[in-house]
């Protein structure tokens, strides 16, 4: 799918700009996503280090246990095949809780080490799980209280009300969210059986 | 709320090392060989990364988009949808920082309060980056065959804009 999808972005983008005769910038954006991507890393690795090792004396102190065994009735109605006390659960729950809080920098490291570990309950190493799609449909719909990029934006065009927004986007996500849980699990009784 | 916010993070971090003290872990020990988990991670992200975002790129600056706008201009005119607000719910999936960017435009040119950038900050901060969640977690931990996960992924996204353009008009 992700390959189709590929292939579809680079022929179509490609096309267009020949066609319309920005050859220059079709050079120029293939020379320069490598920096771009290297950027982005470059921002990213320090952080997902510093919440792996904060993370990691959770976990070697029985914390993250805890807290995997206190959501554990939760999560299980949304992963039933997660068994009890694996310790996939913690990191699912605490990216869950990082993304509420907007802090998209600790949920990324979360995120994936959730997916590692459930990574390591998969059986078809190459294949998405049912919990992996699951998790990533819950990502993806950004369940954010407080999403503080556009409120430090808001703030930066002297709304009147920075925080008007959250209401609505509370709502909205959360709505969205049962929607995609809902198609998530019809989806994968076609694909699971 | 903001409050909230900024303390999250310094509480977590006191609340987690003080627990593993009195649990007499080495935490310093513990932090540095947890995070060194950082560098295989993050150079087994940066080649699914590389691919997405040379992808998106060319994509993005080739114009497709626009001519797609022109194509879907007559029918949102007919139900009554802001053009404005199209190019943030088409581009959110795509790429979370020319969604701030275009947020950024409509805030200079309507003001932050009027509905228009109501609505648009709203259908940005209520969904994720579609395509570089999957990329990023999937890509990460070697999955090749995504299954349904792009779809249901997208349709979820669609489904959240619609909900937005009805219900964002009835906080007004």
């Amino acid at each position: 799918m992700i390959n189709k999808l590929w292939i579809g972005l680079i022929v179509v983008g490609s096309l267009c700009l020949i066609l319309t005769g920005k050859a220059d910038l079709l050079n120029t954006q293939i020379l320069s996503s490598g920096k771009a991507t290297l950027e982005l890393v470059m921002q990213i690795f320090p952080l997902i280090s510093l919440w792996l090792g904060i993370m990691n004396i959770a976990k070697e102190s029985g914390l993250l246990d805890k807290v995997s065994k206190l959501i554990y009735p939760l999560l299980h109605k949304i992963f039933p095949e997660i068994p009890k006390g694996h310790e996939s659960l913690g990191y699912i729950s605490s990216n869950i809780i990082a993304n509420m809080f907007g802090l998209g920098n600790a949920a990324t490291p979360f995120g994936l080490k959730a997916m590692k570990s459930l990574q390591s309950l998969n059986k078809n190493k190459e294949e998405a799980s049912r919990s992996m799609i699951t998790f990533l449909i819950i990502n993806t719909c950004g369940l954010c209280i407080i999403p503080t990029t556009i409120i430090s934006l808001r703030i930066l065009y002297d709304s009147k009300d920075p925080s008007f927004i959250v209401i609505p986007c509370v709502i909205i996500s959360f709505i969205s969210l049962v929607f995609g849980l809902i198609i998530d699990r019809l989806w994968s009784r076609r694909h699971y059986k | 709320m903001k409050m909230i916010s900024s303390l999250f993070i310094p509480i977590l971090v006191l609340v987690v090392i003080i627990y593993g003290a009195y649990k007499k872990v080495n935490v310093y020990d513990s932090f540095v060989s947890g995070a060194k988990e950082g560098l295989p991670m993050v150079s087994s992200m940066f080649f699914s990364l590389l691919a997405m975002i040379f992808g998106v790129n060319i994509f993005l600056k080739s114009g497709v988009i626009d001519y797609f706008f022109d194509f879907l201009k007559p029918i949102l005119v007919f139900i009554n949808i802001p053009l404005e607000v199209l190019p943030i719910a088409i581009m959110r999936p795509l790429s979370g920082s020319f969604g701030l960017a275009l947020l950024n435009d409509m805030y200079k040119v309507y003001g932050p309060d009027s509905f228009i950038s109501v609505l648009a900050s709203v259908i940005q901060g209520s969904s994720d980056t579609t395509l570089y969640v999957i990329t990023l977690y999937f890509g990460t931990v070697g999955i090749k065959k995504i299954k349904y996960a792009l779809w249901a992924g997208l349709l979820t996204d669609l489904f959240m804009v619609i909900i937005a353009l009805i219900l964002v008009p009835l906080f007004f």
